[in-house]
């Protein structure tokens, strides 16, 4: 989650849910709370019941609507314009927290002479490069302090390092997501103006910046009502101050658009001018949508990332040990202490192999250089580059956008191996996917190679799942697993033991991870199934003495200590499994401390060194967290201190001090290298340092704000296979967003194959408003077709007026249709699948697509059969003037370029 | 002195302690009989539900080696022993029929599924990555004039992790790092 990385230091969740209950006011944005984090929302009711008052801002009127105070309904992709319209609102009328903003964020930092922002250049920053489509960041640079040097031991290296970070293969790679605990390394520290004064202050610049999202262009853009929009304004702002805070609750109806990272990026700007960030009730709680998809990204299974947030190490950047270190050395802040964390992870997975002399084996990690995420390797699946494929618990071919493209990627694998509790879309696509149907497919020419295997559920293996708050909780083991079932854990650990045991005794010098990787961990019963909890001391890591460490701080880089994630360190603390404690709440505080274990550290809350003032004193009784104790010399509270527990508020660092110690008493983000919340952005996004509003890529209407109509480092993968529906076509012309229901989850494997869930939600269906069902002849419980670029699908039309047409300023009336993407062919409940109506655009941040913003078409009645479907399809892209889409045997030609790509190929 | 009215639920209503017909007033015999799965398992597993990133804690009850309930865990602060429908139903997930349990095999250019032992699935999945690690595998890459050491392979990719557990995470990564495999990639990037 780069927007909040960027911004806070740290891609996680600020605060925990139960903590939602001490907010006097909260606004839910992009999730519907309600219905899709059902359980989480008590805590939402529980404010409620004390008097908070509750938003909802969303495009659709959700059962989230019916219990909020206020439901205001928006034109789908318009977020920014909202949020900025509120920033406006805050910095015109004084509204925000003076001493909060001068003392933790970079208001008063000075922007360097060569910024020039969106407002002058009609929708660009400063930087951009036509050719590539990719910013040079030099000009958004603070003004340092001093000539610029980067506080490194190496300057020279560290010159080369920043020069290199702006080469267009190195931002593709995701840099922006290695935020996730540490923000993006900053040259020096900036100039400062106390007063908020100078004209190229941060707080000047925002206040240009944002100047023209007034409450008229914020009903010209998302069509609120200057009066309902007031309404929200003065809530939010009435709610943060010294005695009251608000908290901001979003989800995937955030993150998935072309500007998704930059969605958030303008929530914790408004949140942080509040002073909202570190104090109870506060915060901005990022709601996911998988059992441990916060853990799948602290211990990666992402290209760009190492565990911890360490970045993947880059071809052009980092051969070497000191080359991948030079960002931070001797930098502010704890990412200052990259080295000790980066050599403890290698000593975990190369022990003794792992030396001083030979750097550590830092060689043996591959190198990426460029782009090499899900969507880019399908494509690179269909042109043959890739073998073979693991899919491990996801289902692409439903819950990835643009299903058949998925499909195509599959069908030109050499093999595939699945793994899956039931017999899930993505392992049948060879035989029972549409373009069998349409005859795009067939059996007989796909060579791919599929092994199924089952896997063991949730309750047949034990480990840890990270949930949203960033929590880890332990799972017993109930029973065994069925069968061939197995856990992952079992399918990895023997995976790597007969590979070791194949290339036993080779002396190629690309064996030798494999080899020397450290893989002995204890087996138990028949199955030999690997014992996780060895794993998880692994992951937290021993010290000189072999015990296990209690927190990274301990961590060396000379080799002495191990640890397989260092943001975990500590979970394994006193050699005892943290994450298994529990604790009944009710003999506990409300903070819940010993229930299960939070990174970093058991701090509940981040950054909570801010819920004091700048001298360690509460803001205010009602609100009292962390403060300091002067009587003890330490800083205290019901959550462990985010800050260093002795550190006085009042330290001034010493000339030269590095890492943690560079940081002063009164800087909370001690993540971040300057120690403050970032309002203005001078590294970390690859589309700009503050937010701004872009039309999303499929859009009915135009920018009002700007010529610029879409963001312009879109990220786009071209082929016949994934069409984009031109902007304001009349072949297009509505609007179309997806999201969940309570009943299912994802791609349905879990919940389209149980006869309660099916029963309750039996068949896929969208939400079209009155005035558009008749306006297209649509009737309530009979077939509607959709057409896209990509292909038709059909469901069951329900009339509703929970989804409105929005009117804009202009008189233009836009109409938006909902979509629950649960389905697909197989199990209980079917129906086609609403991804395969979608295309694959991309934020540059985080190669995300933008899937909760699209257009199409809809008309009455059942789509089209086999050839005949793919006659309709081609026919709406000859009438919107797009290229056509038709393929060759299994999806392979025509082959075209794309953009926005650097050619990887060997 | 227990009459024919003593079974009677209204007249034990009005005449007893039970004014409201809530308790013991409307226990019948039936009702003393029944005993609940929760209060004849064998053991509880403490577990966490499956579905969503709330993590509401779970408590799993076995009877003879099969799960015979799943219910929220009241000791819990963030659910306080509440489930949703989808975690409500995790049950059925667990135990479900469909569940394939068997190893499945379909060859190239095949129209069935065929059966394969778990084993050799595994040999054969070996040899596959060995011989894709090969396949894909790059010293160097680059244009002419910028080539960089990458010491990796593009034979092989990797999707799914965040329905996954941290340690199982941690050994893919870890796994497919040291044979050189980077295009590794999860739900996070949806």
């Amino acid at each position: 989650m780069p927007g909040l990385g960027a911004s806070f230091g740290r891609g996680g969740a600020t605060n925990f849910l139960e903590d939602l209950s001490n907010s006097d006011c909260i606004v839910i944005e992009g999730s519907n709370m309600a219905e899709c984090h059902p359980v989480g929302f008590q805590w939402v009711m529980e404010a409620k019941a004390r008097g908070a008052k509750i938003v909802h801002i969303d495009p659709r009127f959700t059962r989230t609507s019916a219990v909020a105070d206020l439901h205001v309904p928006l034109r789908v992709g318009t977020d920014i314009a909202f949020l900025g319209g509120l920033i406006r609102y805050v910095l015109e009328n004084d509204l925000y927290f003076r001493e909060y903003v001068v003392a933790y964020t970079n208001a008063s930092a000075l922007v360097g002479e060569d910024f020039v922002d969106t407002e002058e250049l009609d929708g660009l920053f400063s930087g951009f490069d036509p050719e590539t489509n990719h910013y040079d960041e030099a000009s958004w640079q603070y003004e340092p302090e001093e000539p610029p040097h980067s506080g490194s031991d190496d300057p020279a290296e560290a010159a080369e390092q920043e020069r290199s970070e702006q080469h267009p293969d190195v931002k593709e790679s995701d840099r922006a997501q290695a935020a996730g605990s540490g923000g993006p390394p900053i040259p020096a520290k900036p100039k400062r103006d106390e007063t908020l004064e100078h004209p190229r202050t941060v707080f000047q610049v925002l206040k240009r910046h944002f100047a023209r999202y007034t409450p008229e262009m914020v009903a010209e853009v998302c069509g609120i009502e200057p009066a309902v929009f007031e309404q929200v304004a003065k809530w939010v702002t009435e709610n943060s101050n010294r005695e009251r805070t608000t908290a901001w609750v979003y989800s995937v109806g955030w993150t998935q658009h072309s500007v998704g990272a930059q969605y958030i990026r303008t929530a914790s700007i408004l949140q942080t001018l509040l002073g909202n960030i570190g104090r109870p009730g506060g915060g901005i709680m990022a709601l996911r949508g998988h059992a441990s998809i916060q853990g799948s990204t602290d211990v990666p299974t992402l290209f760009n990332l190492l565990p911890g947030y360490l970045p993947m190490p880059h071809a052009m950047q980092h051969q070497t040990l000191d080359e991948y270190c030079a960002d931070a050395a001797g930098k502010a802040g704890f990412w200052g202490n990259k080295r000790a964390y980066t050599v403890s992870l290698l000593k975990a997975w190369f022990g003794d192999a792992a030396q001083p002399e030979n750097d550590f084996r830092f060689d043996w990690i591959p190198k990426i250089n460029g782009d090499h995420s899900s969507y880019r390797t399908i494509a690179d699946m269909i042109q043959g580059k890739v073998s073979g494929y693991f899919l491990v618990g996801e289902n692409p071919t439903v819950g990835h956008p643009n299903g058949r493209m998925n499909r195509f990627g599959l069908a030109n694998l050499d093999w595939l191996v699945v793994r899956d509790l039931q017999m899930i879309e993505s392992a049948t696509f060879w035989n029972e996917s549409p373009e069998i149907e349409t005859g795009e497919l067939a059996p007989e020419t796909i060579g791919t190679e599929v092994f199924f295997l089952p896997a063991a559920s949730h309750v047949e293996k034990e480990g840890t799942f990270t949930q949203t708050q960033r929590m880890l909780q332990w799972r017993e083991k109930a029973v065994e697993p069925p069968g061939d079932a197995r856990s992952d854990l079992w399918f990895y650990f023997h995976l790597g033991r007969i590979l070791r045991s194949r290339l036993e005794g080779s002396t190629d010098p690309r064996d030798q991870a494999l080899l020397h990787l450290t893989w002995d961990y204890p087996v138990h019963g028949e199955t030999q199934d690997p014992d996780a909890s060895a794993v998880l001391r692994e992951i937290n890591g021993t010290g000189p003495d072999g015990r296990a460490l209690s927190t990274y701080i301990d961590m060396k880089d000379d080799g002495s200590t191990t640890g397989g994630c260092w943001i975990y360190t500590g979970v394994y603390a006193d050699e005892v499994n943290q994450a298994a404690r529990r604790k009944p709440a009710r003999e506990q505080g409300a903070v819940a401390s010993e229930w299960g274990w939070v990174w970093p550290l058991n701090r509940r809350i981040l950054y909570n060194r801010a819920s004091a003032d700048p001298d360690g004193n509460p803001w205010s009784e009602r609100k009292k967290y962390v403060y300091w104790d002067e009587a003890a010399g330490e800083w205290t509270g019901p959550d462990v201190p985010d800050f260093e527990e002795t550190k006085r508020p009042d330290y001034v660092p010493p000339e030269g001090a590095k890492a943690q110690d560079a940081l002063a008493g009164n800087d909370p983000f001690v993540m971040q290298g300057d120690g403050k919340a970032w309002l203005y952005a001078p590294a970390g996004l690859v589309d700009g340092p503050l937010p701004t509003h872009y039309e999303p890529v499929e859009s009915v209407a135009e920018n009002a704000f700007y010529k610029q109509q879409a963001s312009p480092t879109i990220e786009r993968i071209e082929g016949p296979w994934n069409r984009e529906n031109p902007s304001m076509s009349e072949v297009f012309p509505f609007q179309v967003t997806t999201y969940r229901l309570t009943e299912h989850h994802t791609a349905g494997g879990m919940s389209r194959t149980l006869p309660y869930l099916s029963e309750l939600q039996p068949e896929f269906f969208v939400e079209v408003s009155p005035e558009l069902a008749a306006l297209r002849g649509l009737t309530h419980g009979d077939y509607a077709t959709l057409v896209s670029t990509r292909t038709a699908i059909e469901a069951k039309v329900l009339v509703t007026e929970r989804v409105r047409p929005i009117r804009l300023r202009g008189g233009q009336v836009v109409h938006q249709i909902g979509m629950p993407y649960h389905w697909s062919y197989s199990g209980i409940s079917t129906g086609d699948s609403a991804n395969d109506l979608l295309g694959i655009a991309l934020d540059a941040n985080t190669h995300i697509q933008e899937d909760k913003v699209s257009t199409c078409d809809i008309v009455a009645g059942r789509r089209p059969r086999g050839s005949e479907m793919l006659e309709f399809v081609e026919s709406y892209r000859r009438r919107a003037g797009v290229a056509s889409g038709r393929v060759g045997v299994n999806g392979r030609a025509p082959v075209e370029g794309s953009t926005g790509h650097a050619e990887t190929g060997s | 002195m227990k009459t024919w009215l003593d079974a009677w639920p209204v007249f034990r209503q009005l005449t007893g302690n039970d004014p409201l017909g809530r308790g013991t007033a409307a226990r019948s015999k039936a009702t003393e009989q029944v005993v609940s799965r929760t209060a004849t398992a064998d053991h509880v597993a403490k577990s966490v539900c499956p579905f969503c990133a709330v993590g509401c804690a779970q408590k799993v009850y076995v009877e003879d080696g099969r799960i015979t309930q799943i219910e929220g865990d009241p000791d819990s602060p963030v659910n306080r022993g509440r489930l949703c429908p989808k975690g409500a139903a995790s049950k059925q997930l667990v135990t479900s029929p469909t569940r394939v349990t068997k190893v499945r095999y379909r060859r190239p250019y095949g129209t069935e599924w065929e059966d394969l032992e778990l084993d050799t699935a595994m040999e054969m999945i070996a040899d596959r990555v060995l011989e894709a690690r090969r396949k894909g595998w790059q010293e160097e890459d680059g244009p002419p004039g910028n080539r960089h050491r990458v010491n990796r392979t593009m034979g092989i990719a990797s999707l799914g992790g965040a329905t996954l557990d941290n340690e199982e995470n941690y050994l893919m990564k870890k796994l497919y790092s040291a044979m050189g495999a980077i295009q590794i990639e999860n739900q996070a990037r949806i």
